[in-house]
């Protein structure tokens, strides 16, 4: 038998992005790989929510991203690195998106990893 | 025939890319990383490769999850550089070879890999960090490139072994192709990181340091490593470490380290610079 992506699930706070995920998030993420485009950006900053009805996102993701909250937009089937260019647009770097998600300030997450070098 | 001198690793995380373009060579934060370059530097300086066939995984600048090979090969005269979305600035063109990389995909489809063959090709700042880092600006005197893309973005991505055995594949593939260039092959990305879920900010060094020391003689041995155990011991991100197996395929048998770096943390990442001389 063939082992399933999914069988990596022990791993605790870690998401495999699998095909199961892809599914869910497919809308979202499609939204934040069209912010490649400087025009797909201006045209989000300029009128969100239909910015994200016109992908077609579902309201747990539009949520997620109004909430500007990394732990609900990869809860919604975000992925990290599409994600990201999302974030770029509110200001966000992957230290902000680490801190939201281990629930620790910006401070004391960049604090953690440099002490991982000792 | 191209002869394979030997193989490069580095990070590629962008804010490298944004610290080289404000040449942020001597800030306190950027010295120990940038201080692993300049060995390279000269030993490139004196073997004057050719040509760099670089693996790298795309993070959404030219495939998107609508479909995404495993395994993809640059074919173009030229490869540009385009807005990520986030402010890194846009670097120029990078030079192809298409007559290497059709040897390369020719050859590996005929071996069992049947990858995916570019011939317009966007490379982001995996590709273009490392590429910048070693051989600087690319509009004057630019090495030809040979881009080597493995997805590392959506589950299944291919085994540890089968990116070794694709570096395998391609370093025959090199050495049968009719020219007397130099070729060295780069290893990007890693190495511990993770920045998704709430283990974001996990770093092995530990780990890290085992597998640059065994990627040096017992390549074989590393790549026997699950994806499970890799993503488990290097985070989420730090599976980029298949790209560096891939490399170390290309090389054969015999190595020998010129020069090693490791330095915690850039960005949210444990980053990696080795030299490995391929062995006469």
């Amino acid at each position: 038998m063939s082992m399933s992506a999914h069988d990596l699930d022990d791993i605790p706070g870690t998401v495999i992005y699998d095909g199961r995920e892809a599914m869910r998030g497919y809308p979202l993420n499609k939204m934040c790989y069209s912010f490649n485009r400087a025009d797909a950006r201006e045209e989000f900053r300029h009128d969100p929510e239909a910015y994200m009805t016109k992908f077609k996102l579902n309201d747990q993701q539009k949520a997620a991203v109004r909430a500007r909250n990394a732990t609900k937009l990869i809860e919604a089937g975000g992925n990290i690195y599409y994600l990201a260019k999302l974030a770029g647009i509110f200001g966000l770097s992957v230290q902000d998106l680490g801190a939201q998600q281990t629930g620790m300030t910006v401070d004391a997450f960049k604090d953690m990893l440099k002490k991982q070098g000792d | 025939m191209a002869r394979i001198i030997g193989g490069l690793t580095s990070s590629h995380i962008p804010a490298v890319g944004a610290a080289y373009a404000k040449k942020q060579f001597e800030d306190p934060y950027w010295k120990p990383f940038f201080a692993g370059y300049p060995p390279i530097h000269k030993w490139l300086a004196e073997q004057k490769p050719d040509v760099a066939v670089v693996f790298y995984n795309d993070h959404g600048l030219n495939f998107f999850l609508d479909k995404m090979p495993t395994f993809a090969i640059g074919a173009a005269f030229e490869y540009e550089n385009q807005d990520e979305g986030w402010g890194l600035p846009v670097v120029g063109k990078f030079k192809g070879y298409p007559e290497l990389s059709w040897q390369i995909i020719d050859s590996v489809v005929a071996d069992g890999f049947d990858v995916c063959s570019c011939q317009e090709m966007a490379v982001d700042h995996g590709f273009a960090v490392p590429v910048q880092l070693f051989w600087g600006d690319q509009t004057k005197n630019p090495i030809k490139t040979v881009p080597i893309c493995v997805n590392t973005v959506q589950h299944p991505v291919p085994t540890p072994m089968r990116c070794y055995r694709l570096g395998q594949a391609i370093g025959r593939a090199i050495s049968a192709f009719p020219s007397d260039e130099k070729v060295v092959i780069l290893g990007t990305g890693g190495m511990s990181h993770q920045l998704d879920g709430k283990r974001a900010g996990f770093i092995n060094k530990k780990f890290d340091l085992m597998c640059m020391e065994k990627i040096v003689d017992h390549p074989e041995e590393l790549a026997k490593i699950s994806t499970h155990e890799l993503i488990r011991e290097a985070g989420a991100q730090g599976l980029e470490f298949i790209l560096w197996l891939g490399m170390r395929g290309c090389l054969g048998d015999r190595v020998k380290r010129l020069h090693q770096n490791y330095h915690i943390p850039i960005s949210n990442t444990a980053a990696g610079t080795l030299l490995l001389e391929k062995a006469a």
